[in-house]
């Protein structure tokens, strides 16, 4: 671990002209969960950690439009076990469970969910080359040990995956991520959050510098009654996801109005594909017309040494949560939050 | 000895025990539960530096420079140490093998040469004046490295393999061939013929290695050391760094953990030395838990296993051919086929064992070395075998039965492996089973059910105690063992309590310091056998002692009784059918003068009464797991193990061993496995994040079941051992119970998912 000035934000624009003043070598510091891992690993070495733990940020708030807002320092554990996301918002609420430990969750905000790192071991091994910790040393993961690793929009800089879970069902709600920055604020839809690695795995998405996130929004959502979060996964908690599903489905009786599919594990990026999601407009809600949309959603999907499995395993999770959510959110019991077979 | 042993009786009568054989909770408890135990990276002395050791990054070459001059220029930096300017340490590798080393090899010998010998070994030691410093320093040491092809990959290296050379304490060459495997085979009824593999896995205490050597004002060096045994440790370093031992004190009370891997000094020790003796400095050095990937784990095993069977489901030939990796300057050496020559009556029986030198650290024992290797693939095979022969495959163990110990041509000093069989089957609910794969469902989930036999030698092995009684009637015990977290000093406080009579809250057992009396490493189950049975020495002595001393009372307070009429209880010597007839050990030791009584006693095992036995305990484990067929998923849900280990002097602890161990062999089957990259020839999945064991939620029902054997062959107390059986058979239970629920048969560890897609 390298040697770091550590300051306290007072404020939102504080904490900006702080990480201006850094000029490169800032990093806001919220839950640490992961940043101080990087650190330990010499992963991470910023010349300067600006603590945003005292930003007001902190708050759940419904939104004027009907959505819900979701502070950037929310915990994951209260956000998953806030009544409002658990009522509108059941997919995201179980998809936060089914991520990391009940210690970690407490720890992790909302906004550092989103700016999590890879999981893929050659990132964390400062020993080993890695394009995405130091581009243009190459990737090993590509021929190594890439069990962790993508099988779609995969480059050949980079295999990594995105490891949270949360965004995945961000991914399938449509959320949109607020940031404040030193030009003002936007808002990015997450579908134009995260980025593919492409020739610069080391981008991971298109926040631009010195932008921080201040909340999540939630838009009205008609997928609760039909929504799961289906993660298979090597062990029962604590590991990140082979695969893990989002589904929604809004239902007029038995036929679908309407479909939302992320997938997580798989990419660089939570996996969207609305012309998949679009097969099943109209139809029953049944296998035969589910397995059209997985065979869909993983076309030209890229299997490595130690991955390629997940191709035929994606397949078949994202059957299974489109059955399980076809049933209804209430049939699918878990105190986990976890389905009962993942 | 002998005369006092033939005075006292050596038999062991479990009715009449006071405390042996009663579930007792841990002396240690308290101290562990308030914080009060401390562990070797606690013991802080003011003054105390902290080297930082700094990871290789490839696996083979020659480093061809360190800026350690540009680090030691950094404020509160001490010392860079390298192969550039580390102190010359002893010449031999004789010098540098320990008690657990192999007889003939080069052991490793940090920052000795600009050579790598594998990816993560140390190749520089920052010490700082804190340990923030010192690991900011050694986050920017940079090493140049020329670096050479590596070979890490087993399976490549096959042809390679080479028989063993060398030996090594515990390790059994495999048997000599009897009768004809292979023409037996050729003309068998049924035959299974495969191989099976089984990835690298690391030990993984909890407790990180740590070493904190303080240098004292006369050069005297007082080491907190975590290990598995401390005059090893104490031995090695005076040979290692030319000291005398009086100078040389190594202290060890608690130990968060070991299963093999603080068997042989590690090599953080010896980088505390070096820098403590360099510096003339208290030095502590911890590893990482990424670096706790980087020395000892169990070797990656292929298997060739070839089994028959007659048309009567009885077993005719067994070939059993395993290959392991070891470093390329030692062989580690474990028994993992013997047993495959022992669990069932075979006439024709070929069993090889060989090595595949490869550029990794050495090997070293864990949990049931050897066997829970050699054991998972031939009792995989036997369960192939017995659905070729569409028998039941506990049915085919039963009908299979070894009445002796083949491979020695001996009787068991004790086998009490059909009631484990009978009594684990019976809580299993094994009746019924249907004999083909895919049968049970519960819901969508496919059930299977699985068996296994586990076995592991009982051994013993020369130990020393010292037992002190002073004027206040209370004991102390001592010996230089070590607890691992196994319950050594409730286990070795029940003994002393027991056999010398003086209440347990008068008893205490010291141990985990060189200067106590000679003990053996704590490995390979030996503990109880051998310093346990020296503490029953001893404990005897003492009251044969007490009461010569007593019959020289004035008074006469036993009024002439005979040894053989008066019992020693809760500190008194009592005429046992006159019990107001009684006198303290304190009144005896005040009649006689002496402020404290002492006794010292070495125990050898019993060589003679051994010799003509084979002396193992045995297993019975029965797993159930059920499978979602689509995505692979496994559960282990229930484990019922029948343990058949001799006596079993506390229970409690008996049953957290084997409970732990059967954990174990659930992550053996479904989890662990070290990743290596065997491009960059580097374990890449070093932490416990990546590196799978199960967690809570992975694991079920377990049950344990302690089958009574009576064995006064094995040592004094009739205990085998506890640490290792638990694991031996629980993967290839669990393995078998894979098979049966999905008809495929994975025969590489670990089980994952995708095996079943």
């Amino acid at each position: 671990m390298i040697n770091f000035a550590y300051t306290r934000a007072t404020g939102i624009a504080d904490a900006i002209k702080e990480k201006v003043e850094a000029n490169g070598g800032g990093q806001f510091l919220a839950g640490g969960t992961n940043l101080v891992d990087l650190l330990k690993e010499n992963v991470a070495r910023p010349a300067r950690l600006i603590d945003i733990n005292r930003l007001p940020l902190a708050a759940v708030e419904p939104m004027s439009g009907g959505g819900l807002r979701l502070g950037a320092l929310v915990t994951n554990a209260d956000t998953a076990y806030h009544p409002e996301v658990q009522r509108r918002y059941p997919m995201l609420s179980r998809a936060i469970l089914a991520g990391a430990s009940a210690q970690l969750r407490n720890m992790a905000t909302n906004g550092g969910n989103l700016l999590q790192r890879t999981r893929c071991y050659y990132f964390y091994d400062v020993a080993t080359p890695c394009n995405k910790r130091q581009p243009g040393s190459g990737c090993p993961a590509i021929r190594g040990q890439n069990r962790v690793c993508g099988v779609l929009g995969t480059s050949a800089q980079c295999i990594a995956t995105h490891p949270s879970d949360m965004c995945v069902a961000l991914a399938a709600l449509e959320a949109v991520v607020r940031v404040s920055g030193p030009q003002g604020e936007r808002s990015i839809p997450i579908a134009e959050f995260h980025t593919l690695p492409s020739n610069t795995p080391h981008i991971e998405n298109t926040l631009s510098p010195d932008e921080l996130i201040t909340s999540i929004d939630l838009p009205e959502s008609p997928y609760a009654a039909h929504s799961v979060y289906t993660k298979v996964r090597d062990r029962a908690s604590y590991a990140f996801a082979l695969v893990s599903v989002a589904a929604g489905l809004e239902l007029d009786g038995d036929t679908i109005k309407s479909t939302r599919l992320a997938l997580g594990g798989v990419a660089h990026k939570p996996w969207r594909l609305p012309a998949a999601e679009a097969l099943l407009t109209g139809k029953p809600a049944t296998k035969e017309s589910f397995l059209p949309v997985a065979e869909a959603l993983f076309a030209g999907a890229q299997g490595y040494e130690h991955n390629a499995f997940k191709i035929e395993l994606g397949k078949r999770a994202v059957v299974r949560a489109l059955t399980l959510a076809a049933k209804g959110t209430a049939a699918i019991h878990d105190v986990n939050g976890q389905t009962a077979d993942a | 000895m002998s005369l006092l042993k033939s005075i006292l009786g050596t038999a062991v009568n479990t009715d009449a025990a006071e405390h042996l054989g009663k579930p007792t909770r841990r002396v240690d408890g308290p101290a562990k539960v308030t914080g009060a135990a401390k562990y070797a990276a606690e013991f802080n002395v003011p003054n105390l530096a902290y080297g930082v050791i700094v990871s290789s990054g490839v696996a083979r070459g020659t480093i061809t420079s360190i800026n350690a001059a540009e680090i030691e220029a950094i404020p509160g930096v001490l010392k860079v140490l390298t192969h550039e300017n580390a102190p010359k340490t002893a010449w031999l590798d004789r010098s540098h093998r320990d008690q657990i080393s192999s007889k003939g090899g080069s052991p490793f010998r940090p920052l000795y040469q600009a050579e790598l010998q594998y990816s993560a070994q140390p190749v520089a030691l920052v010490v700082g004046e804190t340990f923030e410093i010192a690991r900011f320093a050694a986050s920017l040491v940079r090493v140049e490295y020329d670096e050479k092809p590596h070979e890490t990959d087993l399976h490549a290296n096959q042809a390679a393999a080479h028989p063993p050379t060398d030996n090594s304490g515990g390790y059994t060459p495999a048997p000599k061939p009897r009768g004809d495997a292979e023409s037996a085979f050729e003309k068998a009824a049924f035959r299974v013929e495969a191989e099976y593999s089984q990835p690298s896995e690391f030990h993984n205490p909890m407790e990180s290695y740590a070493s904190t050597c303080v240098y004292g004002e006369d050069g005297k060096l007082t080491i907190y050391q975590k290990t598995q045994g401390v005059q090893n440790c104490q031995a090695y370093v005076c040979s290692v760094f030319g000291l005398s031992k009086k100078d040389v004190q190594v202290i060890s009370p608690y130990v968060g953990g070991g299963f093999g891997s603080g068997l042989r000094p590690t090599y953080e020790l010896y980088l505390a030395v070096m820098a403590a003796t360099a510096l003339k400095h208290s030095v502590r050095v911890s590893m990482t838990r990424q670096q706790m990937f980087s020395f000892s784990h169990r070797p990656e095993a292929v298997q060739q296993i070839k089994l028959a069977a007659n048309g009567d489901g009885l077993l005719d030939s067994v070939t059993h051919h395993a290959f392991e990796e070891t470093s390329r300057k030692e062989e580690f050496l474990e028994t993992v086929v013997n047993w495959s020559g022992l669990l069932y009556t075979c006439p024709n029986v070929s069993l090889v064992h060989q090595l595949v030198n490869l550029d990794v650290a050495s090997p070293e024992s864990m949990r049931a070395p050897g066997a829970a290797t050699g054991i998972f693939a031939f009792e995989s095979a036997i369960d192939e075998l017995a659905y070729q022969a569409k028998t039941d495959p506990l049915e085919f163990r039963r009908k299979n039965y070894a009445e002796k110990d083949q491979n020695l041509d001996k009787p068991f000093s004790s086998k009490e492996l059909r009631a484990c069989y009978d009594q684990a089957s019976e809580r299993f609910g094994w009746q019924g089973r249907p004999l083909e794969p895919r049968s049970l469902r519960k819901g969508s989930d496919l059930i299977g059910w699985g068996v296994s036999t586990g076995c592991w030698e009982a051994m013993q092995q020369k130990a020393e105690v010292k037992a002190v009684l002073t004027a206040d009637g209370k004991l102390t015990v001592s010996s230089a063992t070590s607890d691992i977290g196994t319950g050594t000093y409730t286990v070795m406080t029940m003994i002393a309590a027991e056999f010398s009579g003086v209440a347990m809250e008068n008893v205490s057992f010291e141990l985990g310091d060189s200067s106590l009396v000679y003990s053996p490493v704590e490995g390979g189950s030996w503990t109880v056998a051998s310093v346990g049975s020296a503490v029953k020495s001893v404990c005897e002595e003492l009251r044969a002692k007490l009461f010569k001393l007593a019959g020289k009372m004035d008074g006469r307070p036993l009024g002439g009784a005979e040894l053989a009429d008066v019992t020693f209880v809760n500190g008194e010597v009592r005429v046992t059918k006159d019990p107001v007839k009684s006198v303290t050990y304190a009144e005896v030791l005040e009649a006689a003068g002496l402020d404290k009584l002492e006794l010292d006693t070495t125990e050898q095992p019993q060589l003679i009464k051994r010799a003509t036995h084979g002396c193992y305990s045995h297993s019975a484990v029965f797993a159930e797991v059920s499978v979602d067929e689509d995505l692979g998923t496994i559960h282990v849900t229930r484990v019922v193990s029948a343990i058949a280990g001799g006596r079993i002097l506390n229970p409690m602890a008996a049953r957290s061993q084997i409970l732990g161990a059967i954990v174990w062999g659930i992550s053996m089957a479904m989890a662990e496995e070290g990743l290596m990259d065997h491009g960059l020839g580097r374990c890449m999945n070093h932490s416990y994040a990546e590196y799978h064991v199960p967690v809570n939620a992975d694991i079920h029902d377990i049950e344990v079941i302690f089958v009574p054997e009576h064995d006064e062959i094995v040592n004094a107390l009739g205990a085998k051992g506890m640490g290792e059986i638990g694991i031996v058979g629980v993967a290839s239970a669990v393995a078998n119970a894979v098979w049966h629920a999905t008809g495929k048969r994975v025969r590489s560890l670990p089980i994952t998912l995708d095996k079943l897609l």
